[in-house]
């Protein structure tokens, strides 16, 4: 120690704690910017788009029109964002099987890949809803029984209040949410697909949409105390039961007693 | 004498010494009731009306008939912290804080949904076969009046919990009781206590759902059994069966087995239902606030035709001096159901009107042989089951992808077009059967066994009808009328008949009811007929062969057996026939 004190009025003490300083600010730099680098990302990006675009192209374009400004028979898709794209495509309402009132869910025709790509490509036509990120969608704090008055007020009046799904006007609907995931209710809440209205950060906010799904989520995976639930359709499905299956049950049974005793 | 009988007899005698029980015992336990599997159906809808009863009086253990304003705080997590009523909240610890509550609320549904459907099935029965005919007409009423408290009770009970459902069904009560056209709005303000919901309809309710309908309905059930104990049990034609005799078992001991099993079996039956299957899940409902509804919003199968009209009704007002009356409301909720109950209270007076038929019946009318009866019914249930369609229409255009606005289109012209063509084509199938029945009196049943004769030629065999098939069948020849003679103008004076036109509609009407109806043969030409065919058929029936050894009916063409006596050979036949057939 002796030694070391001795010398540190030497100059190049000065010079070594300078290098020391600077390696130590630049390193500490280097290691939180290197994590990204722009330039790579921009080119990954511009990759993504250009797939996403060739693939836009080939299966949305007929309708959507050839920049997506959409045509006589598909709305344009300029600002519609990329949540819409990954709602719209990853449950296989797009592209539609045929012309009808409302285009439904069905096993999905692009991977994951190719829906992220055309995501990056409408994303890039103009600014718009984009993709909720796992932050967001991250429900676990969510109080569910706010979620589940924000349902009742907002969701019920359509989807029923056990989120089995409703009828519309002219053969429309509100589809069941028993199958939905998180990331497709926040994505349908931010871009109100087909007929439902848009539930934007103003009028839910990100706690607002993270109760909600936190309340469907509890009641897709919640058991039915009362036995089987029948669909938890209400009472036609109750009615239907009571016809079909009790009322059969006990005409039977008074068949039997009412048979003569040979 | 044993100790039990000992014992017995002498707790007996000490009741009769005072009450004189053993001479009104010694009576009615000979009682003899008829057997069929259709009586029984009224049975089911005292057994469940017996547990919605004692199931009710466990649930008002626990009920709160309050709308205050309370935090939940109960064990159902979802629902934590939200305000809602305290019925609500009391429905939600029956479900999931009492002891054994869930079982027994869903039982009390599942009860009382069988209740009114057994009923109906009930009256099915009792209006197809005649059994509302005289003496039974009040009977028939209190029957009706029963169904019409039996809608009040449910509607009421499903209105408690204050579940988003039944605030729901309210809300649509409440819009009805508006439309009645001049006291609408202040009846509602009379019911509600002021704006909807207030403050204090489920407590007034509850004693409605717990006392004035249940305290009705038991009070009529007691009269309605009554009367069928004093009018004698209706029953079927049969062999020995007349109009003024019951053929059956007697009370003691077969029907109390039967009786008091089918009790335990109905029992047993709901308590495995209300253990296994969920109903009305108020707990996913939620709380009921006006300012919310859920799609899907249903009311129980009893009142879904009545909701079904509503919906399909189209969207009439009219404004009158500035005041709105809702044709669109009205006539669906209040005018038609008011018109369905009144014709059906009063149909056992119009038909005896109309066909002018003042005898008493005892003994039931085969459907087919009242064939514009028979087709009123089914036009009845046509139109009940299509606006039954009606209430679930949005249920039904999501299961089977359909448009709700083509359903409703539908619906607005089968429900005039439909019920007609059921009636027509359930007459046509009735008049049909009943060809069946002169030609199986007059020819035999068609046994299926073809026949070769000798000479070549086909013929098929007749047989007999069993004396049980010939009983059945031939009631229709104490059913059968005709019709009341056409109204004179003026009688043989040149009198002018002042009653003409009320004549002339009664004799249309009973030409209607009565004049397609085919003309029964008369019991001489049945059993001219019947002697013939089984003349006819012991002759050519027993060409096969048979067993002498063991004399043993033996199966042969077409599996028809060979009764001894008879030839059992072509030629022993022929020979009998003296070689000639």
């Amino acid at each position: 120690m002796k030694a070391l004190a001795a010398r540190r009025r030497n100059p190049v003490v000065v010079t070594l704690l300078l290098l020391v300083a600077l390696l130590g600010v630049g390193g500490v730099y280097a290691v939180a910017t290197s994590a990204a680098p722009a330039e790579a990302t921009a080119s990954n990006d511009q990759t993504a788009i250009d797939e996403g675009k060739r693939l836009y192209l080939e299966g949305c374009s007929s309708c959507h029109g050839l920049n997506a400004e959409g045509t006589s028979n598909g709305p344009t898709l300029i600002g519609v964002g990329a949540a819409s794209v990954h709602f719209q495509v990853a449950t296989g309402r797009m592209p539609m099987a045929a012309p009808g009132a409302q285009a439904g869910a069905k096993p999905p025709v692009y991977t994951d890949e190719e829906v992220a790509q055309m995501a990056a490509y409408i994303a890039s036509l103009a600014p718009g809803p984009a993709i909720p990120t796992a932050e967001q969608l991250d429900y676990s704090d969510a109080d569910v029984a706010e979620g589940g008055v924000l349902f009742r007020i907002n969701c019920a009046q359509c989807h029923q209040a056990a989120g089995g799904g409703g009828a519309l006007t002219q053969g429309k609907y509100a589809p069941s949410l028993m199958d939905a995931t998180p990331q497709e209710i926040y994505e349908a809440m931010l871009t109100g697909p087909q007929n439902m209205p848009v539930f934007g950060d103003g009028t839910l906010t990100v706690e607002d949409k993270q109760a909600v799904i936190a309340y469907i989520m509890n009641l897709q995976e919640a058991p039915s105390p009362g036995g089987i639930s029948l669909g938890r359709l209400g009472p036609v499905a109750e009615g239907l039961f009571l016809f079909a299956g009790v009322m059969v049950i006990f005409i039977g049974l008074a068949v039997w007693i009412g048979i003569k005793a040979r | 004498m044993s100790t039990v009988e000992k014992v017995g007899g002498s707790v007996a005698t000490y009741v009769d010494n005072r009450t004189g029980s053993n001479r009104f015992l010694a009576r009615n336990l000979k009682k003899v009731f008829p057997d069929h599997w259709s009586f029984m159906l009224g049975e089911i809808a005292l057994y469940s009306f017996i547990v919605v009863l004692l199931t009710g009086v466990f649930l008002t253990l626990f009920y709160k008939p309050s709308m205050v304003e309370v935090v939940y705080d109960g064990s159902y997590v979802p629902l934590k912290g939200v305000m809602m009523s305290e019925a609500y909240a009391s429905t939600l610890d029956i479900s999931f804080d009492v002891r054994g509550g869930l079982l027994i609320r869903q039982m009390h549904h599942w009860a009382a949904l069988l209740f009114i459907a057994a009923m109906s099935v009930h009256m099915m029965r009792v209006f197809f076969t005649g059994a509302f005919r005289k003496p039974r007409e009040f009977n028939w009423i209190i029957g009706v009046t029963l169904i019409a408290l039996g809608l009040a009770a449910g509607f009421s009970g499903y209105s408690l919990p204050d579940d988003l459902l039944s605030g729901t069904g309210l809300q649509i009560a409440r819009g009805i009781i508006q439309a009645i056209p001049i006291v609408g709005t202040w009846g509602a303000f009379l019911l509600f206590d002021g704006e909807f919901p207030g403050t204090e309809f489920i407590s007034r309710l509850y004693g409605v759902h717990i006392l004035l309908v249940p305290g009705l309905i038991l009070a009529l059930v007691t009269v309605h059994l009554m009367l069928v104990w004093v009018q004698k049990h209706t029953q079927f034609p049969g062999p020995g069966r007349t109009n003024n005799n019951v053929v059956g078992y007697p009370l003691m001991p077969i029907y109390m087995a039967k009786a008091g099993g089918f009790f335990f079996v109905v029992f047993g039956v709901i308590t495995l239902i209300g253990g296994l299957v969920t109903v009305n899940p108020i707990w996913i409902f939620g709380p009921y606030t006006p300012d919310q509804v859920s799609a899907g919003s249903q009311p129980d199968w009893y009142i879904g035709w009545l909701d079904g009209m509503l919906r399909i009704m189209p969207n009439w007002e009219t404004v009158l001096f500035g005041y709105t009356i809702s044709w669109n409301i009205f006539l669906p909720a209040v005018v038609i159901p008011g018109i369905v109950f009144t014709a059906a209270a009063l149909y056992p007076f119009l038909e005896a009107w109309a066909t002018g038929d003042k005898r008493d019946h005892n003994l039931l009318d085969r459907p087919r042989n009242a064939p514009v009866r028979t087709g009123i019914g089914v036009m009845a249930i046509t139109f009940y089951f299509l606006l039954f369609i009606g209430g679930g229409n949005d249920i039904i255009a999501i299961t089977f992808d359909l448009s709700i606005n083509s359903i409703i289109w539908f619906l607005r012209i089968a429900v005039i077009v439909g019920p007609p063509i059921a009636f027509l084509i359930t007459k046509r199938i009735c008049l049909g059967l009943q060809r069946r029945d002169r030609e199986k009196l007059l020819h035999g049943y068609e046994s299926g066994r073809i026949l070769r004769l000798p000479h070549g030629e086909f013929i098929e065999v007749h047989e007999p009808l069993t004396p049980k098939e010939r009983a059945v069948i031939e009631s229709a020849v104490e059913a059968y009328h005709t019709p009341l003679p056409a109204a004179q103008k003026t009688d043989a004076n040149g009198v002018r008949n002042k009653h003409y036109r009320r004549e002339n509609l009664r004799a249309k009407l009973s030409h209607w009811f009565y004049g397609d109806a085919i003309v029964p043969p008369t019991y001489d030409e049945i059993e001219a007929g019947q002697a013939h065919v089984a003349h006819d058929a012991a002759i050519e029936a027993p060409l096969h062969e048979h067993d002498v050894d063991t004399t043993v009916m033996v199966p042969f063409h077409g599996g028809i057996l060979h009764t001894e006596g008879e030839p059992a050979t072509n030629r022993e036949q022929l020979e009998e026939r003296g070689g000639n057939l």
